[in-house]
């Protein structure tokens, strides 16, 4: 057999040179579906490139002249503003968490089962709203609603330093933000993880409430240490979409440059994105290659996240395998 | 043995399960004193009402469960309890934002709306069709730089990469890029076209490149999901026929795929349609209608509710009903895309598994 297909291959040398003219085609179309593969590594680059060439001004100006021309020295600046992000996010993830889990765990293993399909459409509406409308939806309805319960929470509570200082008049404090963002959030991370449970290993739930578990007590020794790591991963994307998000923020905080953990006041850290957006239109100069390389700090902060969260999944899908 | 079973009392193993009653008073009598509590302290706030009440029904039902049932199935009720309360807890945003939506949209939802844009308009009137035009050209653009892109490496992946190091990475790198920011996205275009046009440059186009960033990993996931499904034997069967691999791909494989690779393609649309903070670096702001992409500011739908909402006049009312008609446009436009697409998904599935 391999000789005959070698004594072929003798027999036609040129067949390289001289290629099929149909496979003409097969070349230039893989060649072309290559290429955008590639061209996507490319954008990628362009992006880390060009926020590095637009932003480095800011990075090595002088101090003095970023505080004539621009708005101050560039790490004194951004400081507050990466606290703001961090500090956000933690707060939006700290609500949206245990929920999203709840309901995922809902759909997953509480509802019946020809409800569990259109309950899960009803949480990805939530992921469909436009996150404009949700920062609309924040400072003009939200935001009045929950002015009462802050000020409640601040005069009766005020001794827990989170509730302190003067409780804000218009209720955009920086918990509401985080209230909004945590509904932004809670549709990613219910999504991943009610796909999660369901792939939990039957078998071991069944053996759980054989032995006499409760539902809960089978969840909890076959559904939850299964999808501890997918768990994981879902809570960083979600991370990642809280540090990025912009419009909520910007609309919903009334942010300025305080590094404060104080949640009720008028005085709260902005995010990054938020800055850029309120900040962008109307500047010019180096203040746009201020603002680019803030960007570009945010971007460095979200791909570290969102890579660590792939990396995971990624770890995961390799060990399912045996499920 | 028998020691053990002398040991239990009778009726031990079967009894103590709450009657079925307990439940449904207890949710009534939980609300009704909520409501009361709220009404006494709070001015009858109905948010208070149900908080008190949820806890006060968490509380009872945790006391009545640990008497009659014990601690293990107690933890049981209080789990299913917490689990439905907080799919609830979820459905009160998405409620709240479709009533207002409405309730507030209703106001400028008029033909006027969508009849004039916002030219030398102070004050009442006006309407959105710049950013309607706008919304257009630059998510138009888009899907155009976003879909064949997508559209081709998707291909690559599925039917080239073999899962190599290339298409691996391609891959990782690809639900990397959904987690990019969107603003960042909108920097970045902003900062090509500064090289490429010189600075300050706002226009449709742009806004179609940032737009595109965001796209690009969407479709490209869905579309590959898509190939996958492809039977193999229909790839087979053309390859027996002596037909090369790239019509093979065009004319069998795609078109098997077609209805989802279209939906996926609406899909994505919803999903960057309502993206605002990319555009407003990008695009920037303008009062009149722009059909031009390549020059000058373009607003768009998202923007558009921004500005009204973020830069009002001197009597607010006018400007955020605008503002709110404009979401209500919009959610309607995303909820249609994406009824659209799942619809399309499900009519014409590829007919895999016969």
């Amino acid at each position: 057999m391999s000789q005959q297909s070698m004594i072929r291959a003798d027999a036609e040398p040129a067949s390289h040179h001289h290629p099929d003219p149909k496979r003409v085609g097969d070349r230039v179309f893989s060649g072309l579906a290559t290429g955008s593969g590639v061209l996507i590594l490319v954008i990628l680059a362009l992006v880390a490139a060009f926020l590095l060439i637009q932003g480095t001004p800011a990075l090595l100006a002088d101090p003095a002249k970023l505080t004539a021309q621009g708005y101050g020295p560039f790490a004194e600046w951004v400081a507050p503003y990466v606290f703001g992000t961090l500090w956000a996010a933690a707060l939006a993830l700290f609500l949206a968490v245990p929920v999203s889990i709840g309901i995922a765990l809902f759909i997953s293993h509480y509802a019946p089962r020809r409800l569990a399909q259109p309950l899960g459409y009803v949480i990805d509406l939530l992921a469909a709203v436009p996150s404009v409308v949700f920062g609309l939806w924040g400072a003009a309805v939200l935001a009045p609603a929950v002015q009462p319960m802050w000020a409640w929470l601040n005069a009766n509570l005020g001794f827990i330093p989170l509730f302190g200082g003067q409780a804000s008049g218009t209720g955009r404090t920086i918990l509401t933000a985080a209230i909004v963002l945590a509904t932004m959030v809670l549709p990613i991370i219910t999504s991943l993880c009610r796909e999660v449970f369901l792939q939990a290993p039957k078998l071991h739930e069944e053996a759980a409430l054989a032995l006499g578990a409760t539902h809960w007590e089978m969840i909890k020794m076959a559904v939850l240490p299964f999808a501890r790591p997918g768990i994981i991963a879902a809570v960083m994307l979600g991370l990642g979409r809280a540090l990025g998000e912009t419009m909520a923020v910007a609309m919903v905080l009334s942010g300025g440059r305080q590094i404060s953990f104080q949640l009720l006041t008028s005085e709260n850290p902005n995010t990054i994105a938020a800055t850029i957006a309120q900040n962008f239109p109307e500047a010019f100069g180096l203040k746009v290659n201020q603002l680019i390389a803030a960007g570009l700090v945010l971007f460095v902060i979200t791909l570290a996240v969102n890579t660590i969260a792939r990396w995971i999944v990624a770890r995961r899908a390799q060990y399912s395998g045996a499920n | 043995m028998t020691t053990v079973s002398q040991a239990l009392a009778p009726g031990e193993l079967t009894s103590g399960r709450l009657p079925a009653f307990v439940l449904p008073t207890t949710i009534v009598g939980a609300a009704v004193v909520g409501y009361a509590l709220a009404v006494l302290l709070a001015g009858g706030n109905l948010a208070v009402a149900v908080i008190v009440g949820y806890v006060l029904f968490l509380v009872v039902m945790e006391i009545a469960a640990r008497v009659v049932e014990g601690a293990r199935q107690a933890s049981d009720h209080r789990a299913r309890h917490l689990i439905v309360g907080a799919f609830a807890l979820a459905l009160v945003p998405l409620a709240s934002v479709a009533w207002e939506a409405v309730s507030k949209g209703a106001a400028r939802f008029d033909p006027l709306f969508f009849s004039v844009s916002m030219r030398n308009v102070i004050g009442a009137g006006g309407g959105a069709l710049h950013a309607i035009y706008g919304t257009l050209w630059v998510t138009g653009f888009a899907t155009l730089i976003s879909v064949p892109i997508g559209l081709m490496t998707a291909i690559y992946l599925a039917e080239y990469g073999n899962r190599g190091r290339l298409a691996a990475s391609i891959t990782f790198f690809v639900d990397v890029m959904t987690g990019i920011p969107s603003i960042v996205a909108g920097l970045f275009a902003y900062a090509l076209m500064t090289l490429i046009v010189g600075p300050g440059a706002k226009f449709g186009f742009s806004g179609s490149v940032a737009l595109s960033v965001l796209m690009i990993p969407v479709v490209v996931r869905s579309c590959e999901e898509l190939l996958r499904l492809v039977p193999n034997e229909l790839r087979e069967a053309s390859y027996a026929l002596g037909v090369p691999k790239w019509r093979t791909i065009v004319r069998v494989v795609i078109p098997t795929a077609i209805s989802g690779i279209v939906s996926g393609v609406i899909l994505a649309i919803a999903r960057v349609i309502g993206e605002t903070a990319p555009l407003l670096i990008a695009a920037g702001f303008a009062a009149s209608i722009n059909n031009d992409p390549f020059s000058g500011p373009m607003t768009t739908l998202p923007v558009f509710v921004y500005d009204q909402y973020a830069h009002p006049g001197i009597d607010v009312q006018p400007y955020w009903d605008r503002a709110w008609a404009g979401a209500l446009t919009l959610i309607l436009i995303v909820m249609l895309l994406n009824l659209a697409g799942r619809l399309i998904a499900r009519r014409f599935a590829p007919k895999i598994g016969r």
